[in-house]
């Protein structure tokens, strides 16, 4: 198998979909999902997701979905119940963080060896898509998370916050260059770590990714993999006509990387594309371009700009919820 | 006594006596960017954990010799202020000390953002080194002057501002970043102006030294135009006012203590400074006015770009020349309000100054 994705990489041409690779970085083990209530208690949510290389692809896609779905309702309780949130934003990316977490990362203490995999969310905004997906994994404490937004964790993630928060975003444009550093001193360490970076595709705008996006390919930096969470909406509109960056697959592979294209809320597309991310045998970074729907899971908030930092009414909250009772 | 932990991060240690520094390097240099580039390779010699970033500054760093000794740990990002700055707090993440050399300008003025978030914000293991402030590039003009470096640097939260001012100092401050757990920037000067000294030998983080005892007004210096300064206070002496000099190669945090015994019982205190008059000055200002409000004169460039031309000329221009401080000297000198030691509880007692 080991060979198989060599020689895919080799190539540059990843068709996971055609290929159906069994995903050999799948982390075998039982995601426990529980909702939290909204004044802090915890209160049992329906099924737990599981995931595992054991199960076929479609299976692990189920648990990985109700993981997704119990993230949402986190995000948008939370933001109803604090007044501050990205709820649009959250919801097009939860996906992609949930299956990197809970399927494709070597995470600490886990069967993946002393050379842990790092996540940087780059889209800083999403910060509650990325606690509830490290939550679900495991890497943060499940009990700290409160819908009511009384753990502590800031709006934005703040590195040292809480374990396995590996970087301080908020400000856009950051995240890639801080990845590329990272993936630069693991190889320096002959480490087996991988970094993965997520960042959005309005973010793409700030110069700075491109900086970083030509040095990684100049340091041939295999063990670096971003995913751009391509929702095509920014705070004010459209990207496309905010400054628009497409053709963004022709832009990625210009500057010297592996680039792919993903439906970001298709779990059984991203295990596939994903956990072929390159090992570090690989020399060319690699992009995954995950397209996606901002503010999908709920169809009012599908595609709305207006849902990049709205608060929902207690109206909308229920309705909201109703659309993602599993 | 400063609280050291407290007041930049549990996470860092005390400030440490220098390890290495002048000792460490075969043959002294004789201008700070070999210095620098010695005391790096130096400090490089004794942790593998030393790299240093570059923005196609290799050559302007001096550093053409590390990079024949440590290939490997010389990473030029290429003309990228921005990206280097966070490439550097990433690779800090791996456990790695990291140095980054850029002209002055462009590391602190392009990656002022990245500064804030990826270094002083998460406490980076990054050293942020400034080549050739203030008017250092005199002729190229203030797209590559640094007059605003210790003023942006010194607003960051958590930063502290480090300006040797000869080349055995700033040896010494190298030997000490590459031990200090935290992010620092540092001033490398292109040139030194005035009469050369070799003293301080040594730096010690967060410390002032005396210079020159007098007790009629004091001079306080830092970086490249200490020799200036204490010039100026000759020419002074031959007029019959005798000043103490201070040297402030630690600008943040400031040592309060030689502050207040340099402010009391004197006509006052001049600040010079290659740079923005917002910078040693406003902070010398700011603190004495809440804790003993002392007539001052601050020298430096004051809301105005130095414009191009010889780096001489520009800093003559400026009054940052002897004449320049001895006039500042004598105008305060002339003024008949000395300093009334504070009586509010401030923090800072006067006693304790008074009785060393």
């Amino acid at each position: 198998m080991g060979n198989q994705r060599s020689d895919l990489l080799r190539g540059h041409r990843v068709r996971p979909r055609n290929r159906r690779a069994t995903p050999v970085l799948l982390r075998g083990r039982e995601v426990a999902v529980r909702e939290v209530g909204s004044a802090g208690t915890e209160e049992r949510l329906g099924r737990a997701g599981r995931t595992g290389p054991e199960l076929p692809l479609d299976r692990q896609a189920d648990g990985l979905r109700d993981v997704a779905r119990w993230a949402r309702r986190l995000a948008v309780r939370r933001a109803h119940a604090t007044g501050q949130g990205h709820i649009g934003g959250e919801f097009s990316v939860v996906d992609i963080l949930v299956t990197l977490y809970c399927a494709v990362m070597r995470l600490p203490g886990s069967a993946g060896g002393p050379d842990p995999d790092r996540l940087i969310l780059s889209k800083g905004h999403a910060a509650v898509a990325l606690y509830a997906a490290m939550a679900a994994a495991g890497v943060l404490d499940h009990s700290r998370l409160r819908a009511d937004g009384g753990d502590g964790l800031p709006g934005h993630p703040v590195k040292g916050s809480a374990p396995g928060i590996e970087a301080t975003t908020g400000s856009l444009g950051h995240g890639l260059s801080l990845g590329v550093g990272a993936a630069l001193g693991s190889r320096m360490d002959g480490s087996r770590a991988r970094t993965f970076v997520v960042l959005g595709d309005g973010e793409l705008q700030e110069g700075s990714n491109w900086e970083a996006f030509m040095l990684a390919a100049h340091l041939r930096l295999g063990n670096l993999t971003a995913v751009v969470d391509a929702n095509g909406l920014q705070q004010g509109g459209r990207v496309s006509t905010t400054n628009g960056i497409e053709p963004l697959e022709d832009k990625m592979r210009a500057f010297g990387w592996c680039c792919s294209t993903v439906d970001g809320h298709d779990f059984e597309a991203m295990l596939g594309t994903l956990t072929l991310s390159p090992g570090t045998e690989s020399r060319q970074p690699r992009v995954v371009v995950a397209r996606t729907t901002k503010g999908y899971g709920v169809s009012f908030m599908a595609d709305d700009p207006s849902w990049h930092h709205r608060i929902p009414t207690d109206d909308e909250l229920v309705r909201a919820l109703g659309e993602l009772d599993g | 006594m400063t609280n050291w932990s407290a007041r930049w991060g549990s996470s860092m240690a005390e400030p440490r006596v220098a390890v290495g520094g002048p000792d460490d390097v075969a043959e002294q240099p004789s201008n700070c960017r070999d210095a620098w580039s010695l005391a790096l390779e130096a400090a490089a010699a004794r942790d593998d954990r030393v790299v240093v970033l570059v923005n196609d500054s290799i050559g302007s760093a001096g550093l053409e010799g590390f990079s024949r000794r440590f290939p490997e740990r010389v990473i030029d990002v290429g003309i990228a202020e921005q990206n280097m700055v966070s490439v550097a707090a990433g690779l800090a993440t791996t456990g790695r000390t990291v140095f980054v050399s850029s002209a002055a300008s462009f590391l602190t003025g392009r990656a002022l953002e990245q500064i804030k978030v990826d270094v002083a914000y998460t406490r980076a293991n990054v050293k942020l080194i400034g080549q050739s402030p203030g008017v250092g590039y005199g002729p190229l003009g203030s797209t590559h002057h640094a007059i605003e470096d210790i003023s942006w640097m010194s607003a960051l939260p958590a930063v502290p501002v480090v300006a040797p001012s000869n080349p055995a100092e700033t040896a010494s401050a190298v030997a000490w970043a590459a031990g200090w757990a935290g992010c620092v920037y540092i001033r490398v000067p292109r040139r030194l102006y005035g009469t050369p000294s070799t003293s301080p030998e040594t730096f010690t983080f967060g410390r002032a030294t005396v210079a020159r005892e007098g007790p009629d007004i004091t001079l306080v210096a830092t970086g490249a135009i200490t020799g200036l300064v204490t010039e100026a206070a000759e020419l002074l002496a031959t007029e019959g006012i005798d000043a103490r000099v201070l040297l402030m190669s630690t600008i943040k945090p400031l040592d309060p203590g030689p502050l207040l015994d340099a402010a009391l019982g004197r006509a006052g205190i001049v600040t010079v400074e290659d740079g923005l008059v917002t910078g040693l000055g406003a902070s010398v200002a700011a603190f004495l006015s809440e804790h003993l409000p002392t007539p001052m004169r601050r020298i430096g460039f004051h809301d105005a770009f130095a414009g191009t031309g010889d780096d001489h000329t520009l800093l003559e221009r400026a009054g940052i020349s002897v004449a320049g401080i001895a006039a500042a000297a004598r105008s305060l000198m002339a003024r008949p309000l000395p300093p009334t030691p504070c009586t509010s509880a401030c923090g800072f007692r006067v006693a304790e100054v008074q009785g060393g």
